[in-house]
C-alpha cells in the first residue's frame, strides 16, 4: 500500500496526516509539493488540513488550481483513491471533484470540538471498516465547513448513497444542510470530510475512532 | 489600459450568515427596516490593451475559472 500527501503553504494538519498514515500502514506517505505536475505510482492520495493559501479568495480556490492538482485529478479519474480532510475537502470540492460548496459556518464562529459522526454509507472503500448506522466520535476544527449543494445535486448524493458521514445526535457544528460531513464522488473513490479522523486513531488521542478509516482505505489495496 | 469591475455575489437560495450578522448589526445600531443584506466581492482589474469586447470575454473566463465559485456564486463584468 502507498500513499501520497500533497504539500501546500498554509496546510498545518499534515504532519498530523503523516503520522496517521504511517502509524497505521507502517509505510510513511509520499510528500507532494504543490508545484509537481506529476504523482508517484501510489494507491491513496491525500489532502489535508489547515488553510491554505490563507483562505485567501474562498478557502481551497487557489490550492484546487496549483499545478499538482491536475495530476490529482488525474489520479481521481483512473480510480485511485482521493481523501481530502477538512481544507482538503474544500479543495476537492473547488476542483469540482466532489459536488457542492463548503461556505462559513452558520454560526460564522470557528469552530474546534468532538462531534458525532453517523456511518451512512458504510459500503465505500474509506467507511467498511465500520458498521452501517453506527456512530463515532471525531473531532472537528474549521471556519468553513457549512456544506451546501444545490436541491437537485443534494438529492441526486442522497439518492445514490454519496452520504457517508452525517454530524448525530443535534451535534452539527456548522449548519451543514442534511447534516453532511463528508461524501463521496459517484465513482467512491473520492471522499471530502471535514472532521478530522487523523486526531482519533489511538489512545493517546483520547480514542480510536478514526483508526477504522484508515484501516479501510488502506486494507483495501494492502 | 482597461479598468474592470468584476462583482460577485451569492446565487439567490444560497443561505448567506454573514449578510444575516450585519443585517442584525445594522438594526441594532438603530436602522431599523433593513429588509435584507447580502454580502458579496468587488475586484477591479486593470487590463492591459485596448480592445473591450475581449476584455470582457477574458474577465468571464477569470470568473468561470477562479474569481467566482459558480455552485454557489453569480457574478457580472463592467468595463469602462
Amino acid at each position: 500500500m502507498k500513499s501520497a500527501i500533497i504539500q501546500l503553504p498554509g496546510l498545518n494538519r499534515d504532519r498530523d496526516m503523516i503520522a496517521a498514515l504511517t502509524k497505521i500502514s507502517g509505510k510513511a506517505p509520499i510528500t507532494v509539493w504543490q508545484t509537481e505536475t506529476e504523482l508517484p505510482d501510489v494507491d491513496l492520495v491525500v489532502i489535508p488540513g489547515g488553510f491554505s493559501y490563507g483562505d485567501y479568495l474562498r478557502c481551497g480556490a487557489i490550492a484546487a488550481r496549483m499545478p499538482v492538482m491536475q495530476a490529482v485529478a488525474e489520479k481521481a479519474r483512473k480510480g485511485v483513491l482521493v481523501m481530502g480532510v477538512c481544507n482538503g475537502f474544500q479543495v476537492l470540492v473547488e476542483m469540482g471533484l466532489l459536488p457542492g460548496a463548503l461556505m462559513r459556518n452558520a454560526s460564522l464562529k470557528f469552530v474546534c470540538r468532538e462531534v458525532k459522526l453517523e456511518v451512512t454509507n458504510a459500503s465505500t472503500p474509506f467507511t467498511r471498516g465500520y458498521q452501517q448506522g453506527q456512530i463515532i466520535r471525531c473531532p472537528v476544527a474549521h471556519h468553513d465547513g457549512n456544506y451546501f449543494a444545490d436541491a437537485e445535486t443534494l438529492k441526486r448524493i442522497e439518492d445514490e448513497g454519496q452520504v457517508a458521514f452525517r454530524y448525530a445526535e443535534g451535534t452539527n457544528p456548522n449548519g451543514s444542510v442534511n447534516d453532511i460531513a463528508g461524501i463521496v464522488s459517484d465513482s467512491g473513490n473520492v471522499l471530502g470530510m471535514m472532521p478530522h479522523p487523523e486526531n482519533l486513531i489511538e489512545a493517546a488521542h483520547g480514542g480510536d475512532d478514526g483508526r477504522a478509516l484508515f484501516a479501510s482505505v488502506l486494507g483495501k489495496a494492502a | 489600459m482597461i479598468k474592470a469591475r468584476v462583482t460577485v455575489t451569492l446565487k439567490n437560495g444560497v443561505l448567506d450568515p454573514q449578510g444575516k450578522a450585519i443585517e442584525g448589526a445594522l438594526d441594532a445600531l438603530g436602522f431599523p427596516g433593513v429588509g435584507s443584506v447580502r454580502q458579496g466581492k468587488v475586484f477591479d482589474l486593470e487590463l492591459e490593451g485596448s480592445d473591450k469586447a475581449k476584455a470582457e470575454s477574458d474577465l468571464s473566463a477569470m470568473c468561470e475559472k477562479l474569481l467566482a465559485n459558480t455552485v454557489i456564486e453569480d457574478y457580472t463584468v463592467s468595463v469602462t
